[in-house]
């Protein structure tokens, strides 16, 4: 028997990845955060008061569904959604954004900032801070500002302010430094909620802990329903908060093999896709250690993917450590095929997924017809699709 | 003794401060540092902090993000700073470079590499600005065997027991940020400033630099009666910024600026 999985160490390592690569003004704020997270992670008031929203506010446990028809349409392993998609706000985001934003309130913070991508995490940061009455700001690349604009108009009914972020390549990694910028200047009062398992310690093993919900549930309701663990889990890697949030109760569990999938975008070969940890190289980037997409000269380079949310050139430390001791496998899915998966799920069990989840859907329909029809495999539907709907026709070629 | 601990000595020694300009390595241009560096020197400043472009500048203001971005449109990279200095040092051996940057493009050459090649153009100090002394050890050995100090920041909110532990992994300088806040924000308060020198001087007898918010004469002199040395950077990108068709007036207009503050710091 192997030791028991306890990662990151005290200082935020997991292994070579991790860390805490921010300038020093940053420095006391973080401490403070952690202090404030190690604290009110042993508070049974604080875990009682999160569990209460899951359950309330957040509609959880979300369901684990038996995807029966499109698992026998595919020929294989027994498929199992575990179904994020039907949290409040439509994503897994809202788990995480829940327990940063109890946690602000606690820190005394009136103020919450955030990033966002595709807008998901801007959603839920700005859900969170109406229903706490703080004010709250989200930081947006002005390309993908143009490209969701149905979500910067939730975030703006919610009392948000949304600021297009007009530097670098103006998507995601930009947003996420304008953020950090704030919150240099504006420390004393305001809370970062950093919408992904990256960011300086303890950002990735907290928003992982939040996100472990899905797993958590996910274990019980397999065991529950078939009576035994299953044996796969697949699900899309971003930043990889929905994917860690599955994995991580599976972490000791070895006879559960454990894959995430990345953006292909283009496909690898070409050089436009969102894909480090398959095509990348470990460096450093917003704080942390991990794989990057970056040249030669270490200036991170642009990322393509169809999928806003996966647009995205690091991902989470704790995913380039699962990769390199082989814990679990990480993939590919391009834009095509993730479009395949998304049409296959809505037309074979009459559910609409996110462009993220998509992917993981595609690499489902590849992986299932490999294995036996007793086996299981468990995908996390990190979203739904709604928010999508304008990219699909557009790519489409229909006018809506 | 290295030559970052020989300057400050020496400046201390005759009661003046240091003024230390920060301009960003092939910003407009690649062609346009060499000369603006010897430039500098003429007027009178007593040590070059030298900016590695990087795509991600998380820890500056938009004006020195926009010097990057016109840096890096021109290929400017890690290896091309460093062959600057290279040319610099035929010509000038006594003025201090220290190179200011982020740590990836250092972590993509590798860290002895970049140390090995660093001895090579004689690079006096290297401020990384996301390497804190948590992060820095492997680095920090790797440049102080090479005679190269590594420099370190401290903030507003810097503990004394931070301030201890720069005093330890530092040397050269200790670079002290007086704003929370980014590159080329704000104004800057006195009595804050006053104050927290005293606290950082309690700490470490490391000679301190103080920079963010230095714009003009005034500001430096100012500063000047704080710390050890002034730092100005934000205020010079811009006076490249605003003469980017004419390359030679924004030189001039950097070196009216240093000059200014040279006068008004040395009248203290």
């Amino acid at each position: 028997m192997t030791e028991k999985y306890n990662m990151p160490d005290e200082r935020g390592h997991f292994g070579p990845y991790g860390g805490m690569f921010v300038a020093e003004t940053l420095i006391p704020p973080i401490q403070e955060l952690n202090a404030a997270y190690q604290q009110y992670l042993q508070d049974p008031e604080f875990i009682a008061e999160l569990d209460a929203d899951l359950q309330h506010y957040v509609g959880r446990p979300s369901p684990l569904y038996h995807a029966e028809r499109w698992s026998r349409e595919l020929g294989g392993a027994q498929i199992y959604l575990k179904r994020e998609d039907l949290n409040h706000t439509g994503a897994h985001k809202i788990n995480n954004t829940i327990g940063q934003a109890l946690l602000a309130k606690r820190m005394g913070k009136t103020r919450i900032i955030a990033e966002t991508g595709a807008g998901q995490h801007g959603v839920a940061t700005a859900t969170v801070a109406a229903r706490l009455g703080l004010e709250c700001v989200v930081y947006m690349g002005a390309v993908d500002v143009a490209r969701q604009s149905l979500n910067v108009y939730r975030m703006k009914l919610l009392g948000a302010k949304v600021v297009a972020v007009e530097s670098g390549s103006k998507t995601l990694k930009d947003a996420l430094n304008e953020a950090l910028r704030d919150w240099v200047t504006n420390v004393d009062n305001t809370f970062y909620i950093i919408g992904t398992v990256a960011g300086p310690h303890p950002y990735p093993a907290m928003v992982r802990d939040f996100q472990t919900i899905i797993g958590r549930e996910a274990k019980q309701q397999c065991l529950a329903q078939v009576g035994r663990l299953p044996d796969a889990l697949v699900a899309c890697v971003g930043g990889g908060s929905n994917a860690i949030g599955l994995f991580y109760p599976f972490i000791d569990d070895h006879s559960v093999k454990i894959i995430g999938v990345e953006a292909a975008g283009d496909g690898v070969e070409t050089g436009r896709h969102s894909a480090p940890l398959c095509a990348g190289r470990p460096g450093v980037l917003h704080g942390n250690r991990t794989y990057l997409m970056e040249d030669d000269d270490g200036e991170i380079i642009e990322t393509h993917s169809i999928s806003a949310g996966l647009d995205y050139p690091g991902v989470g430390p704790e995913h380039a450590w699962l990769k390199d001791t082989g814990r679990a496998e990480y993939v590919n899915i391009t834009d095509t095929e993730a479009m395949a998966g998304f049409h296959a799920l809505t037309r074979m069990e009459g559910i609409i997924p996110a462009l993220e989840s998509s992917h993981a859907m595609a690499y489902t329909m590849k992986l299932a017809p490999t294995m036996s029809k007793d086996e299981i495999i468990i995908v996390c539907l990190s979203g739904r699709g709604d928010k999508d709907m304008q990219t699909i026709a557009q790519r489409e070629g229909i006018e809506l | 003794m290295s030559r970052l601990a020989a300057t400050f000595e020496a400046l201390a020694e005759s009661g003046r401060k240091a003024l230390i300009p920060f301009i960003t390595a092939g910003d407009p241009k690649p062609d346009f540092t060499l000369p603006m560096m010897h430039a500098m020197v003429e007027a009178g400043v007593d040590v070059i902090e030298l900016g590695i472009p990087f795509s991600d500048p998380m820890a500056d203001g938009p004006v020195i993000q926009r010097a990057s971005e016109r840096a890096l449109e021109h290929k400017m990279s890690l290896r091309r700073t460093l062959t600057i200095v290279s040319e610099f040092r035929r010509t000038n051996q006594h003025t201090p470079v220290v190179l200011m940057g982020y740590v990836n493009p250092i972590e993509a050459m590798g860290y002895e590499d970049f140390a090995n090649a660093a001895q090579r153009a004689d690079i006096d100090g290297v401020l990384t600005v996301d390497l804190p002394p948590e992060e820095a050890e492997e680095c920090s050995i790797l440049l102080k065997a090479r005679g190269i100090d590594p420099i370190f920041l401290l903030a507003p909110n810097s503990s004394d027991e931070r301030i201890k532990k720069m005093d330890t992994v530092g040397s050269g300088y200790l670079y002290y940020v007086s704003l929370k806040g980014v590159t080329g924000a704000g104004h800057l308060d006195v009595v804050d400033v006053e104050n927290k020198l005293n606290q950082i001087r309690g700490n470490t007898g490391l000679p301190v630099a103080i920079g963010f918010g230095v714009k003009d004469a005034q500001t430096a002199k100012t500063v000047a009666g704080l710390g050890d040395g002034v730092v100005v950077g934000s205020a010079l990108i811009s006076k490249i910024e605003a003469n980017l068709d004419d390359q030679e007036r924004a030189k001039q207009d950097i070196i009216e600026l240093l000059t200014s503050m040279r006068q008004a710091m040395d009248s203290v």
